[in-house]
């Protein structure tokens, strides 16, 4: 082989691949950058960053009682839980504080999976920059709120698993229920 | 002025060596990694690697914490290729606790773990060109096949890079047949791409001269450092921990281990190539038999899943290896019967791997120097877990 010959190979597919970037689509080796801000990607479903609430019909109503395992599973101790308590001094199932911040947490999804009420969820939410860390950074709980709506649009498949979930435990409770005030009535 | 005469005759020039700080913050260094470079001219007389400038106290934070919670830290060690970390430290535990993993959660391991495997070799190429200084060009055709790939990742796991897919006993999600399609697909693609890469490279004239004897690691020298992955196998010795320790379901499959002769850079370039194929044929294999339906994650750790606290391994100790991309990558982990590990210690490819550097560079130029170190694939974040 003559010498040369290599680099002149090497240069003549870079040539082609320059052409095609501009003619081919990016399954045949064209680009396949999109211009971001006005152009996005489709997101996929199981896409996770950074956790938030999820409520049924309105805020009030969040699946959170405060039982703290999400705080205390989550890796690197991000999630700060303060519980409600009312006037008496009796504690509620709900939290007066829920507060992640951002800056610590790694979007590992542990919190999602470990919360036994399905309260927690991974959002797609990604555009969080701001200024400063203390207003933009640290989510407290009425950020960290969105709608069961919400969370079936973003993730249709895992939402409608769980709301069947839900409801089927929902009915096998009032069924125990009906049948422990059954048992009772004879009496 | 006396001086200044003498100086014409080179015998009687009184020459000093000059010490160099390269790094921490140069961009071939691939990350925060310092070399205290002490050369004679151009030439490389004496290199000290200094290392732990991203330190991040891995091994003392795992054993604060549930060992279910450390699978998100170990995708941060070699960020490249999260999902070969992952399963190191799950095949650790399950030693330890003696689980058995189900037959689908086996398989789909294996194709992530190979696909892993192309996608740190295509961008370990690119990257050493890049430091040949063939500037971004080869990169990013290495980045494009990547892309597809880590398009599967996030798909599969939900992250791009810090996939944190293994559990104890299987992995995390299901794996949809359409996505398990678009595999085959890459897989099918892949080859073509591995063509047009080689012929781009394999044969160039510059690659070569700048390549071909250069940094040269003997066989008895790579063993006795204990290098392993593509590094030890360029330098001709057979051993693979996918053959060795048949670990997961590595012995169904058939593939052969492609073997360098020199152990220069260029032999460490093309056994990464000739891997890629390799890999192609067990995900070939892995994807035809594939069992279409079945557990994900073993009866006896399923609970474990939702109160990861709850989950205490037996009295014990244990060490589990894979052949990761860069090497072997061991979990060894020591359990007093608590939530948390007594002691959990990563031996890191990158790591170890690093130390050989000196002997490769003596007598070499500083532009090779950034070579080798190319052509040794360290990912700053295992060095110094
Ligand atoms: S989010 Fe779930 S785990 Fe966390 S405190 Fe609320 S109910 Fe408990
Ligand atoms: S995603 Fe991980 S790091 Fe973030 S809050 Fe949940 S458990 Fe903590």
């Amino acid at each position: 082989m003559i010498f040369g010959s290599g680099v002149l190979r090497s240069m003549l597919i870079t040539l082609k691949n320059f052409f095609t970037s501009y003619f081919k689509g990016p399954e045949e080796g064209g680009i396949f950058t999109v211009e971001y801000p006005e152009t996005r990607l489709p997101e996929k479903e199981r896409f996770r960053n950074f956790p938030f609430l999820v409520y049924d019909r309105n805020p009030e109503n969040l699946r959170c009682v405060a039982c703290d395992i999400c705080a205390k599973e989550c890796p690197p101790k991000c999630i700060y839980i303060v519980r409600e308590f009312d006037k008496e001094g009796r504690p509620l199932k709900r939290p007066a504080v829920f507060d992640i911040d951002f800056t610590v947490c790694m979007n590992c999804g542990i919190c999602e999976e470990a919360c036994p009420f399905d309260a927690i969820y991974m959002d797609h939410e990604f555009e969080i920059a701001g200024p400063e860390r203390q207003s933009r950074l640290l989510y407290h709980k009425d950020d960290l709120l969105k709608s069961n709506e919400y969370f079936h649009k973003i993730r249709p498949t895992d939402a409608t698993a769980i709301d069947q979930q839900r409801r089927e435990a929902e009915e096998k409770k009032k069924a125990a229920a009906e049948a422990a005030a059954k048992a009772k009535q004879p009496d | 002025m006396e001086k200044i005469f003498s100086a014409r005759d080179p015998s009687a020039l009184n020459t000093e060596t000059l010490e160099i700080n390269f790094g921490p913050q140069h961009p071939s260094t691939h990350g925060v990694f310092r070399m205290n470079i002490v050369c004679d001219g151009e030439t490389v007389v004496s290199l000290k690697p200094v290392m732990g400038y991203l330190h991040r106290n891995h091994e003392q934070i795992a054993e604060n914490m549930s060992y279910a919670a450390s699978m998100p830290y170990t995708d941060r060690l070699d960020y490249f290729n999260s999902m070969s970390n992952n399963f190191g430290y799950s095949l650790a535990v399950e030693k330890l606790a003696n689980i058995e993993v189900p037959e689908r959660a086996q398989y789909i391991r294996v194709i992530m773990a190979e696909l892993t495997r192309l996608v740190n070799h295509v961008s370990v190429i690119g990257f050493l060109l890049n430091d040949l200084g063939a500037f971004f060009t080869p990169v990013l055709y290495a980045f494009r096949e990547r892309e597809k790939i880590l398009d599967i990742f996030e798909e599969v796991s939900g992250a791009r890079m810090m996939c944190n897919y293994f559990r104890f006993g299987g992995v995390k999600y299901e794996i949809q047949p359409h996505i398990l399609q678009r595999i085959k697909e890459i897989v099918k693609k892949f080859p073509k791409f591995l063509e047009e890469f080689e012929a781009l490279l394999s044969k160039n004239e510059i690659l070569c001269m700048r390549c071909q004897n250069v940094g040269v690691l003997p066989k008895e020298l790579a063993v006795s450092a204990s290098i392993t992955g593509p590094m030890l196998r360029a330098s001709g010795v057979d051993y693979d921990i996918r053959k060795v320790d048949k670990y997961s379901i590595y012995g169904r499959f058939k593939f052969r281990i492609p073997l360098g002769e020199k152990g220069d850079v260029y032999d460490r370039y093309y056994v990464r190539i000739l891997e890629m194929h390799e890999s192609l044929k067990i995900l070939d294999q892995a994807l035809k038999d594939i069992p279409a339906t079945g557990e994900l994650v073993s009866k006896k750790m399923a609970p474990f899943l939702k109160s990861p606290r709850n989950f205490k391994p037996p009295v014990g100790e244990a060490y589990g290896r894979v052949e990761a991309p860069k090497g072997e990558l061991g979990f060894y982990v020591v359990s007093d019967g608590t939530p948390q590990p007594w002691r959990y210690h990563v031996r890191a490819p990158s790591f170890i791997n690093l130390t050989i550097l000196e002997d490769m560079c003596l007598g070499h130029k500083i532009a090779d120097v950034i070579v080798i170190l190319g052509s040794v694939d360290i990912v700053l974040g295992e060095v110094d877990h």
